[in-house]
């Protein structure tokens, strides 16, 4: 399975080489429209900035008082169980909820354990193959006028702990 | 929601500081995040303006429109409920290549337009369609398959190699996605028998 980490350097470099090879072949102004773009990102970032100042207060808070180290030490017969660290429970419960708090949660496994620990890999491969649940139904079916979401959350966790249960997996054999 | 989550954050963090005796470092902790937040952000702005730079000469050369054409075939099976020609089939092809390419600010709208139309579709009734269930399960099933903001973290502090998660997290999603539209698929077909 170590392949997957040579792909993976492939990844972004082929995705930009056939991008600007498409651009100059269909002669669009591949600098041009870069610049334009690159604006929005100002924007991303822009409205990410207040909720990360929120969270990552929010998380700081709870770290250096001791207590997500309470929280792991409650969850570890849990954990245990079903083969997860109870330093990423929080990570998984919380970004059902949030995905601004998980990355509060994210950067504070880099924090303590680095990125590239056997922690911050799980991590963040976990949060790259989730998606948070309630935030997105109370926002779109709000927009539908919906109050009865049938099977929605039960379809919705089933691929959650698919993602999660596939990721713990996939970050034991590749790394 | 955030508002519980959040608050719930601060106020256990300070109860367990008082019981742990580990108020000072709570409070430079709170200090510091703060701070941390804004540097943090600076880098990001970098990682993030490339990559919707980039985004941007996709979507004027074409690849996100041809992308979004490819994608019909696959819209037609999974939604099976809406006309042939109706714009919702539009609306959700763009949400699901947005969602894809990590353009989330770009695929809320576009799916918030589409459950719009599928509630017309649905006769203004207050209970989901199949087909809005679909579209939820298939969104909150996580698409995207470059996580763009993750490698940016992972490069602010300090990976050796930022992009190594990519293909083991691709490999993830498409497994949550898989498991997600197999599950709406069988939950129409036994919703049917069942009606």
């Amino acid at each position: 399975m170590n392949f997957l980490i040579y792909i993976s350097d492939y990844i972004i470099p082929f995705v930009f080489f056939y991008i600007i090879c498409m651009g100059l072949s269909s002669k669009t102004p591949v600098y041009d429209e870069f610049i334009e773009g690159a604006k929005d990102g100002f924007r991303v970032v822009k409205d990410i900035l207040p909720t990360l100042i929120g969270l990552m207060v929010g998380v700081g808070i709870l770290r250096a008082s001791g207590a997500l180290d309470m929280l792991s030490g409650l969850l570890a017969p849990i954990t245990g169980k079903i083969g997860l660290a109870p330093e990423l429970l929080p990570l998984v419960l919380v970004k059902m909820f949030s995905s601004s708090a998980a990355t509060g949660l994210l950067l504070d496994i880099f924090k303590e354990y680095g990125p590239d620990s056997y922690f911050g890999r799980l991590a963040s491969i976990i949060l790259s193959s989730t998606e948070t649940i309630f935030y997105t139904m109370a926002v779109y079916f709000m927009a539908a006028g919906v109050t009865k979401t049938r099977y929605t959350l039960a379809g919705a966790l089933t691929a959650t702990l698919a993602g999660t249960i596939a990721s713990v997996i996939i970050t034991n054999l590749v790394f | 929601m955030l508002n519980y989550l959040w608050g719930l954050m601060i106020v256990i963090g300070i109860i367990v500081g008082i019981f742990n005796g580990t108020m000072a470092n709570v409070g430079n902790a709170a200090i510091n995040s703060s701070k941390e937040a804004v540097t943090l952000c600076v880098s990001m702005l970098g990682v993030m303006a490339m990559w919707t730079g980039m985004m941007q000469v996709a979507k004027k050369c074409g690849i996100t429109s041809s992308l979004t054409k490819a994608l019909r075939p696959v819209i037609r099976r999974l939604f099976p409920d809406i006309p042939e020609e109706h714009v919702v089939n539009e609306y959700i092809a763009s949400n699901i290549i947005a969602n894809i390419l990590g353009l989330g600010w770009a695929a809320t709208p576009m799916g918030l337009m589409a459950m719009r139309e599928l509630r017309k579709l649905n006769g203004n009734s207050h209970i989901a369609s199949c087909d809005m269930c679909t579209l939820l399960i298939v969104n909150i099933s996580s698409l995207q398959l470059i996580p763009v903001n993750i490698i940016a973290y992972r490069s602010q502090y300090g990976s050796a190699n930022p992009a190594e998660i990519l293909a083991a997290g691709i490999l993830a999603t498409c497994i949550s996605t898989l498991a997600g539209v197999i599950f709406a698929v069988t939950a129409r077909k036994l919703g049917r028998r069942s009606s």
